[in-house]
């Protein structure tokens, strides 16, 4: 059953208020979710005032100056600060995002900063992702099959093959849609989440993949993949512009078109 | 232990968006449309009952408040065959792309209302 409300130990209060710095320029806000689990405290939403003369147009570059200057104990992932690694993914604003993509002139107030949606929180900003990780891992998602490799080169795809896989493999799996999604936050246990069903969808769109049937069989099921409603949140907050709606809609017919 | 976590903020802090909006407008209207049917059979039943009972239904209805009742529930009707055909072209594998969702979720809601204007237009000229 939904939980529509956060439990006792997850409800957020009123946190610390940093200053900006002494002859501070342009003086942005930022609202940002801090958890402790050494504290044995509820979260937290802090204030940070940052001088913007000073830190760079990202949200990432605000977060990092933060840890660098103010509080050297805020907690976030990050890696390549430009958008492939998918490790700062965050709920900046309302809308999950990549801090190293989103540009703090997007927010016209206060910029609100909250790990990802409706996952357990390991601390401040860092949530626990181990089970879209088994989900995925779940779907088996390498190349499957039963003929031999040719001994002279590799499996050969024709440029047309190859096509259909674009707009699947740029995926980065920083769970941005996986979290974004209702049903996946009332139905995680059972449901694969957007983020999965986009890999099942690139495996089952490969022409070199053999397990087409398998994979198929492993996905027709109430939960799995039909706790899909088409809601779309995934597609609206994807940071690499990718579908997962339009390809848990293709898997859909797929099995459709089997049943002929 | 991750039971001992805390949960991150979910629909707290998610703004609303157009796409998950008229998707749980989608399952209200459902069970507002199954509400309905339930003062339709009181109609109906009533009919059956008697010309006392029949005179006391038609007197809800045609009261005010019976008028915002069944306003509303054409509305709900109208909404939900609207997203209802929405939703059958998705299964048909159309309308995924971004702006398409858009376009056909405004398209859904000022379809709606128009249905429902235009049903209670020519409904009152009969009257």
């Amino acid at each position: 059953m939904a939980e529509f409300t956060l439990p006792a130990n997850s409800k957020i209060r009123e946190g610390v208020t940093w200053p900006a710095p002494e002859g501070a320029g342009t003086v942005k806000a930022f609202r940002v979710y801090r958890y402790d689990p050494d504290s044995g405290e509820t979260p937290r939403l802090d204030t940070f005032h940052l001088d913007l003369d000073d830190t760079g147009p990202m949200v990432l570059d605000a977060l990092l100056k933060i840890k660098s200057d103010v509080d050297p104990t805020l907690t976030l992932r990050r890696s390549c600060r430009e958008g492939i690694c998918g490790s700062c993914a965050m709920n900046i604003d309302g809308v999950n995002t990549l801090a190293c993509l989103r540009a703090i002139s997007d927010s016209r107030g206060a910029v609100t900063v909250y790990p990802l949606p409706h996952r357990p929180v390991i601390k401040d900003l860092v949530p626990d992702l181990s089970q879209p990780y088994a989900q995925h891992a779940a779907i088996q998602p390498w190349l499957k099959t039963d003929s031999p490799t040719p001994p002279d080169h590799e499996r050969l795809q024709s440029p047309e093959d190859r096509a259909m896989l674009d707009g699947l493999w740029e995926c980065i799996l920083c769970f941005c849609c996986q979290t974004a999604c209702p049903s996946y936050w009332w139905s995680e246990e059972r449901y694969l989440g957007p983020a999965v069903l986009l890999q099942a969808y690139r495996w089952l769109a490969d022409s070199r993949d053999e397990y087409t049937g398998e994979r198929l069989d492993e996905l027709d099921d109430p939960f799995r993949l039909y706790r899909c409603h088409t809601i779309m949140n995934c597609t609206n907050t994807c940071p690499k512009g990718l579908n997962p709606g339009q390809a848990i809609g293709h898997i859909k017919r797929m099995l459709v078109e089997r049943r002929d | 232990m991750s039971s001992s976590r805390p949960l991150s903020p979910h629909l707290q802090v998610y703004r609303p968006q157009l796409t998950s909006a008229l998707s749980i407008f989608h399952r209200m209207t459902g069970v507002i449309n199954a509400l309905g049917t339930a003062l339709l059979t009181w109609w109906l039943v009533a009919a059956a009952a008697g010309p006392s009972a029949f005179a006391m239904v038609q007197g809800f209805l045609g009261s005010p408040v019976g008028y915002v009742v069944l306003a509303g529930w054409s509305l709900s009707l109208f909404y939900h065959l609207c997203n209802g055909i929405r939703h059958l072209f998705w299964d048909a594998g159309y309308g995924f792309e971004l702006a398409n969702v858009y376009r056909s979720g405004v398209a859904v809601l000022i379809g709606a209302v128009l249905l429902t204007a235009g049903a209670w237009g020519a409904g009152l000229a009969l009257l």
